[in-house]
């Protein structure tokens, strides 16, 4: 029984690399950290921005100004103007508090509503399951993007809906996920063990095996951040759910694509940079935070 | 036997999801706040009118029994009127299938021309630079949404540079489609040798097919990396250097045949990104294709296509996902045992 092991197993020995070789793995690591630590800088600078708007942005968001129309980026206007004078970078900041909203709040829908369902898939199984895997098939057969543009044409055009939308698609993934690690860490002997011990089944569930399913999920729900804004942008860049004057990321781009062919690329460039800027920043720290929480994968990359 | 086992097993799930596909697609079209009997009998009529018109199209009935006629509709390939053009959507449909598929084809094939040696050579020459641009290109790749990347491309290309056409289309100003064949353009121009058109077709296609096919090379990519790395680890493979093979066809003959197998499974979740980007990418380039036609009908609000376009996309992923299931039995036998 490797549980009951007295002490704990001896450390491997590691064979000494060569110098050269262990000063680049240091460097490999620290520069990867150091990624990572400045896309948290980033997003948390993004949400103090976006929390902090109204001192924070140079303008007013819809100030129009007819003799700064169409103004390339500037020290005046860092960023630029659009047609009706309106501040760009100003324009950023304020969309920052939709985007993020809408993200934070799909993400955490989603994974409120997928981790019961999957909690209760892994818990009764039989028919249950079946049931709950069969609609979670009918949901996976759309592509996510196509299935959140139909749910919102459907419900509506409005900021709500499209929240309403990202979540639906994205609780098969958290369902999924909880049901795996549910079914695995029931198996394990520390389940059996508080099985034994008498606790009653939701016991069990919830103080015991859940909590040792969480990694994955805030893996999973850090990754579908960067998923969240890029769909709610595309779905805005289409027309759906933002309503003018509100700036959003996505419909800025949408509205910038119209002066490409008169040259001026700053409408269209920096709202879909801070698009990326904010999905790399999540994507980077959801790699990392699985190769931190889940050692089956280090060094795997 | 083991084989008509699989077969049937996977078949067996299949009509399930069919069925969940199409309750959902009914129930999206039945909740639409926009009654169809109110937008097919337009602003200006009374609300006696309206109910005259629900009870011809069967609106007041239960749901189940509309559910029964929608999927009579479906199976006998009836999709409903579109508001905006006035026609039946599945003929504006047929019309504008084939440019979405020409566009879906070129980007797919962008994306493992250009994926598939990508993901070798960083497999290959792991850690070092080509690897490394292989990460970014990975990283940069899944954070850029299609409809930027795709208009920055228009911005270097079309106004900065002038090389590319303007997004205007399959063809451009003033040149005649090739004889329709396969109602692909490039084919088509090609079989019938028609090359003024092929020229311009290509033309056209460069930008959004390589918008498209970058934004799906990156997962490709990254699976074949990690394939080839464990294979490149196996005992036949260094049996084939030892055995003095040179390397390019250890690499691009042994090694890679079986890389393809992992990569057949993941083409599924391929084809599903590029249709999501296909609908964004086609209303940027103002490309004519389904895609388009369902954004552009989102705007008018013309229901009847957005809902169809859905149904269509849907029905063809879990059908390329059923094909993709059974090729895969039919290559790896130990797949059909599971």
């Amino acid at each position: 029984m490797a549980g009951l092991s007295p002490s704990p197993p001896p450390l491997p020995v590691v064979p000494l690399a060569p110098a050269s070789a262990a000063l680049r793995l240091v460097w490999l690591r620290l520069r990867r950290n150091w990624l990572s630590a400045a896309a948290l800088a980033l997003i948390v600078l993004m949400m103090l921005a976006a929390a902090l708007a109204g001192w924070v942005a140079p303008y007013e968001p819809d100030a129009t100004d007819a003799d700064a129309a169409l103004q390339a980026p500037s020290l005046h206007h860092w960023l630029g103007t659009d047609i009706y004078g309106r501040d760009l970078l100003s324009r950023i900041i304020y969309a920052a508090r939709v985007d993020l909203a809408v993200a934070f709040g799909a993400t955490a829908l989603a994974l409120a509503i997928g981790s019961s369902i999957g909690v209760a898939a892994g818990l009764y199984r039989g028919i249950v399951d079946l049931v709950i895997m069969r609609c979670v098939d009918s949901i996976m057969a759309f592509p996510a993007f196509i299935l959140a543009m139909a749910i919102t044409a459907a419900l509506g055009n409005s900021v709500g809906n499209v929240l309403i939308a990202i979540a639906l698609t994205q609780i098969p993934n958290y369902l999924r996920l909880i049901r795996g690690e549910i079914f695995r860490i029931r198996e394990m002997e520390y389940a059996d063990a508080a099985r034994v011990v008498g606790n009653p089944a939701w016991r069990i569930m919830f103080i015991h095996l859940l909590p040792n399913a969480l990694p994955p999920i805030i893996v999973q729900g850090t990754l579908a951040m960067g998923y969240a804004l890029l769909t709610m942008a595309a779905l805005s860049f289409i027309g759906l759910g933002i309503q003018p004057p509100q700036s959003e990321w996505g419909s800025m781009t949408a509205e910038g694509a119209q002066f490409i062919v008169t040259g001026e690329w700053w409408l269209f460039l920096f709202p879909g940079l801070a698009i990326v800027l904010m999905v790399l920043s999540f994507n980077l720290i959801g790699d990392n935070l699985r190769d931190f929480l889940d050692p089956r994968m280090r060094g795997v990359r | 036997m083991a084989f008509l086992g699989y077969f049937l097993r996977r078949l067996s799930l299949v009509i399930p999801t069919l069925l969940g596909v199409t309750i959902i697609t009914f129930t999206l079209t039945y909740v639409l706040p926009g009654n169809p009997a109110v937008v097919k009998a337009g602003p200006l009529v009374s609300p006696e009118v309206v109910k005259e018109l629900e009870k011809a199209m069967g609106l007041d009935q239960p749901a189940w029994v509309q559910y029964g006629r929608y999927i009579s509709g479906v199976l006998h390939g009836d999709l409903g009127q579109s508001a905006s053009t006035g026609r039946p959507v599945l003929e504006d449909f047929k019309q504008r299938l084939p440019a979405t598929l020409e566009l879906t084809l070129a980007s797919l094939l962008i994306a493992l021309v250009l994926g598939i040696p990508l993901g070798v050579q960083s497999a290959v020459h792991r850690d070092t630079a080509i690897d490394h641009l292989g990460r970014i290109v990975g990283v940069a790749g899944v954070a850029m949404p299609t409809f930027w990347t795709g208009l920055l491309s228009l911005y270097v290309f079309f106004y900065l540079l002038g090389v590319a056409p303007p997004p205007l289309g399959r063809l451009g100003a003033g040149i005649a489609p090739p004889q329709a064949i396969t109602g692909l353009y490039v084919p088509d121009s090609l079989l019938t040798g028609n090359w003024t058109a092929l020229g311009s077709a290509l033309h056209q296609l460069m930008l959004p097919a390589l918008t498209l096919g970058l934004s799906v090379m990156a997962p490709i990519a990254r699976m074949v990396r990690s394939t080839m790395l464990e294979i490149l680890e196996s005992d036949y493979i260094k049996a084939a250097w030892a055995a003095g093979i040179p390397p390019r066809r250890v690499i691009y003959g042994d090694a890679l045949a079986n890389a393809m197998i992992p990569l057949i499974t993941i083409l599924g979740i391929v084809f599903g990104f590029l249709m999501a980007g296909n609908a964004v990418v086609e209303s940027v380039f103002a490309w004519p294709g389904i895609g388009n036609y369902a954004i552009t009908s989102l705007m008018t609000k013309d229901s009847g296509p957005i809902q169809s376009f859905v149904l269509f996309v849907a029905l063809l992923y879990v059908m390329v996902n059923f094909v993709i299931d059974i090729l895969y039995g039919l290559i790896d036998p130990r797949i059909r045992l599971e």
